[in-house]
């Protein structure tokens, strides 16, 4: 599935391995039950957990990893904005934050403001409309994770 | 999108005056609103991912058509937007509005076509419809009488307004388990059910003077109605935000999400029990950085500015030449002892204009009514209004000089009703009537049981009585609360009432208990005056019928009500 980012769909270098598949060479996503299996291997590791999963249980895994995916199993339900927050805010994770499952154009600004780096979309996403959707509103009035220029009171535009 | 042309309001009403800032981002609201439905109606969104988003913009869809619910933030609006309100009944819905007991107005008979429309003329009064609805943080409601009351610590509508701005559009807290109300209120008496709510809130202020927050959760009402806990004593001024921030994380990540009846934050803290959930909320407290999330006092003293009391006149006699003129005229007398509650400022009144006319519909206001009512505001109250939990509307201050002139003209717009607080000031949801969840009509009912208890009360003088009425278990009517409380169900097909008893909302908050048996939509009104009846036989002098209740119990009414049968 296409890979969003900042507006353009991106080459995706990443391979996602199931829980029986066999680890491919290369960067792999892998459950978060197969992080110690797949963390020996000499290469870019990433893990996709489910939003029933405090990213606390990640904490020890960190240093080592370069992404995490959450997934949003239906639209409306917004665990992963809670689980994107903490990674960056409780735990520092400078790496890419992917968002992957039922995402709608309409998660995208906040998704982005909550700290995610880029989004799966579906074959065929116009980047277009998601970019419209990021953009459409540009004040916000409470502290986030993404970059933003303060404003007076509680207000601030958003990059 | 062109900017709306903008109505300037009352020069002394104090609602939040919006700025540039302000009126970009709801502009962009708006703009993002009509992106939305364009891509609905290409089949870009499906109506699954559509429905949260035009419920996040207040649009239902109700039985007849859909229904636009309007955001009136914590109850406080002007004469200008009220008259703007009276406009889009006039030219988009059927000529009238109703007033929620979310201190909110909803238009029943909306067009999705004419919706963005409609929003951008809520803007050009610097209104909107805004998370009215969805699961995410609701309008913050408060006391009808801020600013106004003498009992008052500190302003509440200072920190619902800090509220309404945070939630906006919060980019953690908009996708929730749940729907999510916060109140808050400014003084030790209740005013505001606060402990049915998700959080409630409680100024204060310490030895020093400073404000502080007394905080609730895990209130609510519904199929299993449950009163708050409290869990923190008082949270500084700086921590307010940081604290309601901790306390939706935890709902977040974990509130229930499968089973709706069991999502809202008073599951997950009687799960938890109240030290397992407040344990999780420090948790969150003790990681969070401070300064991101600090209410720092200028942005509170900014805000607060937008509430500094109007330029009040001297009192110049006014309480005398109230007396004397409620001494000639006992309609008048009795209007201002029950619809109106002393204010702070000398000379001055709060005065409620009742929208439950007896026979009439709770909470409903025709164009003409909203259109007089702000003329009046003008006139006589700074333009300065306010719509109340009981869906009923309040001019907060008031010179006594002028209570009888605003009478007069209140009577004239027929919205002269004595009864705030009284058996015919019924609390009603639209019920099935209007709304698509409900099980039984709402309005009908109300509207037989006013009639009989006006009767009564005329008769026998009941005081101070709280009747509700829900259509449906979801307990808009707040009838769960309510010292007779009737909720409509569904029984083999048919229309039918339970009726609880002993319910509260204040500070001696209480369920009420189920009475017996329902009863068919044509003796339910009857159940009702048989229940006045049994209290007037029993009740002690100048004993309403929930002291009755508590002193008695169950077993007379149970048995007045079910013996024959």
């Amino acid at each position: 599935m296409p890979l969003l980012e900042d507006g353009r769909i991106l080459p995706d270098a990443w391979v996602g391995v199931d829980d029986d598949a066999p680890l491919p060479e290369g960067p792999v996503i892998v459950p978060l039950a197969r992080l110690a299996e797949a963390a020996g291997r000499n290469a870019p590791l990433g893990v996709s957990i489910g939003n029933d999963v405090g990213v606390d249980a990640l904490a020890p895994w960190l240093p080592r990893l370069a992404l995490v995916q959450v997934v949003l199993p239906k639209s409306k339900d917004g665990r992963a904005f809670s689980q994107i927050r903490a990674l960056r805010e409780y735990h520092g994770f400078a790496g890419e934050i992917r968002v992957a499952g039922h995402v709608i154009p309409d998660h995208y600004a906040m998704l982005l403001r909550c700290g995610a780096s880029t989004v799966v979309v579906p074959e065929g996403a116009d980047p277009a409309v998601w970019q419209a959707s990021r953009h459409v509103v540009r004040i916000a009035y409470q502290h986030a994770q993404s970059a933003e220029q303060p404003l007076a009171l509680l207000r601030r535009k958003v990059a | 999108m062109p900017e709306a042309p903008f109505l300037r309001p009352p020069q002394h009403a104090r609602t939040y005056r919006y700025d540039a800032v302000d009126r970009e981002f709801l502009a962009e609201r708006i703009a993002e609103f009509r992106g939305q439905v364009q891509r609905r109606l290409a089949g870009a969104l499906t109506e699954d991912e559509f429905k949260p988003l035009r419920l996040m913009n207040g649009l239902y869809l109700q039985l007849h058509a859909y229904m636009l619910r309007v955001a009136i933030p914590y109850g406080v609006l002007n004469a200008t937007q009220l008259r703007q309100l009276a406009y889009i009944a006039r030219r988009w819905d059927r000529g009238w509005g109703h007033f929620t007991t979310r201190q909110n107005i909803q238009f029943n008979w909306t067009k999705l076509v004419d919706t963005p429309e409609m929003l951008e003329a809520l803007a050009a009064v610097d209104m909107h419809a805004i998370q009215t609805s969805g699961n995410c943080i609701r309008n913050t409601t408060t006391d009808e009488f801020a600013g106004a009351a003498p009992d008052e610590v500190a302003d509440p509508r200072v920190y619902a307004e800090i509220l309404r701005q945070w939630s906006s559009l919060h980019p953690e807290f908009t996708w929730l388990p749940r729907k999510f109300k916060i109140a808050v209120r400014g003084a030790e008496e209740d005013r505001i059910a606060s402990r049915t709510h998700d959080v409630a809130v409680q100024l204060k202020r310490d030895a020093a003077g400073e404000v502080g927050f007394t905080i609730h959760v895990g209130g609510g009402m519904g199929r299993t109605p449950i009163l708050a806990q409290p869990i923190f004593d008082f949270v500084p001024e700086a921590e307010f935000l940081r604290t309601m921030e901790a306390i939706l994380r935890v709902y977040n990540a974990l509130g229930q999400r499968e089973n709706i009846y069991r999502a809202r934050i008073k599951i997950l803290v009687r799960d938890l029990g109240r030290d397992g959930f407040l344990e999780l909320v420090n948790a969150e407290l003790a990681r969070m950085p401070v300064e991101p999330y600090r209410l720092a006092p200028e942005i509170v003293q900014a805000i607060s500015a937008h509430f500094a009391p109007p330029p009040f006149a001297p009192a110049d006699g006014a309480a005398a030449a109230l007396e004397r003129a409620t001494a000639a005229d006992a309609e008048f007398a009795d209007w201002v002892r029950l619809n109106t509650r002393p204010h702070r400022q000398p000379g001055y009144a709060s005065a409620v204009i009742s929208l439950k006319p007896v026979g009439g519909i709770p909470g409903d206001a025709t164009a003409e009514q909203m259109e007089a009512v702000a003329e009046l505001a003008e006139r006589f109250g700074f333009g300065e209004l306010r719509v109340s939990h009981t869906q009923n509307l309040v001019l907060p201050h008031v010179h006594q000089k002028h209570l009888h002139a605003l009478w007069q003209g209140l009577r004239a717009a027929g919205l002269g009703t004595a009864n705030f607080g009284q058996g015919t000031d019924i609390i009603a949801c639209p019920g099935l009537d209007y709304c698509a969840l409900a099980n039984a009509r709402s309005i009908p009912i109300s509207q037989q049981i006013s009639e009989r208890v006006d009767a009564l009360d005329r008769a026998f003088a009941l005081g101070e009585l709280q009747i509700k009425i829900s259509g449906c278990i979801n307990a808009c009517g707040h009838h769960h609360v309510a010292h007779i409380g009737i909720l409509g169900v569904d029984k083999h097909g048919a229309e039918a009432y339970q009726i609880t008893l002993g319910g509260a909302p204040g500070n001696d908050a209480a369920i009420g208990e189920l009475i017996g048996p329902s009863f068919s939509y044509d003796d339910v009104a009857g159940a009702v005056e048989t229940i006045l009846r049994t209290h007037i036989a029993q009740r002690l002098p100048g004993e309403r019928f929930l002291d009755t209740y508590r002193r008695i119990g169950q077993a007379p009414f149970k048995e007045a009500l079910y013996a024959a049968a």
